[in-house]
């Protein structure tokens, strides 16, 4: 029964989006439309800036950021005391990663990130933020019920786990350093990047076992 | 101000849905609208802090019942016509009827990649020294502002400790209405969920958020 609930529920939601996207379809193409007219934007930039967010800035650059941490200790501890510049030395810099606050999980805690305001998220190493981050219902949650929240992404924490929740209400853009994965010692930083999801970086996931790499 | 925006703690929106690999956009608009607004922003005729409450001005049955791109839009639309750029009929025909403000700069797409890289920094020095420290114990103020203020209902009165001194920075309240950068400290504040959410609360659960010197009292 709650199955078909849902479905009929969800069938409703899409339908409603539908239009809703159509008609936004036509409201962007009029404000993109009289603005390039009027000489104020350039479409040709807009194409360059979807580009980057495209192809360029994405989680990979978050991950790289975890790989190097887990396997040297040095850039895990300037991680920790100043992951702006620590993260700029990997070349990630700029719009929504201008201060970034990087937080460590370990045994025993846990680390969650939201914006419960808006849509505050670290581009520069995760780049643009997925649909649920920006909606109400994980908006809403996340700072009340983040056990709740863990489980309908699969993650059950222990009990005893201590949960962290980083609301992202000025200017800092936190990266969770999600614990390096058992049966990993040795491993390139490359190979480690491959276990390091977007999820796990906002602390809605973990990183992935070798095994469930494979 | 109490909008639509400020989520923490409501309740009724049922449970999150991720979407497995989901694309970066889910309509080509989508994409046209982030290098919109992204350009428009970069006239530099409004901050960051004007967007923000922008978007947090649009009615709640609205806000509440829109994508975030459509959030965005709606707010840009205001900012556009609020700074003389386009008029309402302007944006509704997609034509232009009239000459409007000479934007200070425009972005061209050669000037995308130096734009974004270096993004727009909102530390700032402040001369007086930090009022707090780490460990210090503070009570966040009750207060219910009617303009742009980043302190969450679900926070305010609460005692929390000071978790970390975050340097100073630009203050939203004025900066989003033209009165100025007045940079303030900004301090991690973290709070127990006992404190915040009361009853049943996890006692090993622990939220922070960045406030502003201005949103905080000694205890």
């Amino acid at each position: 029964m709650s199955h078909r609930h849902h479905h009929h529920h969800h069938h409703d939601h899409d339908h409603h989006h539908d239009n809703r996207y159509s008609d936004m379809e036509a409201r962007v193409k009029a404000l993109e439309t009289v603005l390039t007219e009027k000489g104020l934007i350039d479409p040709a930039a807009i194409d360059a800036i979807v580009e980057t967010y495209e192809t360029k800035v994405g989680p990979r650059n978050g991950a790289r950021v975890v790989a190097k941490a887990w396997a040297d200790a040095a850039f895990a501890d300037w991680l920790s005391r100043d992951a702006t510049a620590a993260i700029a030395s990997l070349g990630y810099t700029g719009r929504q990663g201008e201060h970034m606050r990087a937080v460590f999980n370990r045994p025993g805690v846990h680390n969650l990130v939201v914006c419960t305001l808006c849509s505050c998220y670290p581009w520069a190493v995760l780049g643009l933020p997925p649909v649920w981050y920006k909606a109400p219902a994980y908006r809403s949650r996340a700072v009340m019920d983040p056990r709740g929240v863990l489980i309908e992404f699969g993650v059950t924490l222990p009990e005893e786990t201590a949960v962290r929740v980083w609301d992202s209400t000025a200017e800092l853009r936190y990266l969770v350093v999600p614990e390096r994965p058992a049966g990993t010692e040795g491993w390139s930083e490359e190979r480690l990047a491959d276990l390091v999801t977007r999820d796990s970086m906002i602390g809605t996931g973990l990183a992935l076992s070798p095994e469930g790499r494979a | 101000m109490n909008g639509p925006h400020d989520l923490g703690g409501f309740q009724g929106f049922g449970p999150v849905r991720p979407e497995p690999n989901e694309p970066y956009f889910h309509a080509e608009w989508e994409r046209r609208a982030l290098g919109v607004v992204l350009s428009a922003g970069a006239m530099g005729h409004w901050t960051i802090d004007e967007s923000r409450h922008a978007r947090e001005c649009i009615p709640p049955a609205s806000y509440l019942s829109a994508s975030y791109y459509e959030i965005w839009i709606r707010a840009l639309e205001v900012l556009l016509e609020r700074h003389g750029f386009a008029s309402r009929e302007e944006m509704d025909r997609g034509v232009k009827l009239q000459d409007g403000t000479e934007p200070k700069r425009v972005l061209k797409a050669d000037m995308v990649p130096a734009v974004l890289a270096k993004g727009g920094p909102c530390d700032r020095p402040v001369s007086a020294p930090a009022a707090f420290k780490p460990g210090d114990r503070v009570r966040t103020r009750n207060m219910n502002p009617t303009g742009h203020n980043r302190l969450p209902r679900y926070a305010k009165g609460k005692v929390g400790v000071i978790e970390a001194v975050q340097g100073g920075f630009v203050f939203p309240d004025s900066n989003a209405h033209g009165g100025g950068e007045q940079p303030e400290w900004v301090y991690t504040v973290v709070f127990t969920a006992p404190e915040l959410w009361g009853e049943g609360a996890d006692p090993r659960q622990t939220v922070s958020i960045d406030a502003w010197e201005s949103y905080l009292e000694r205890l």
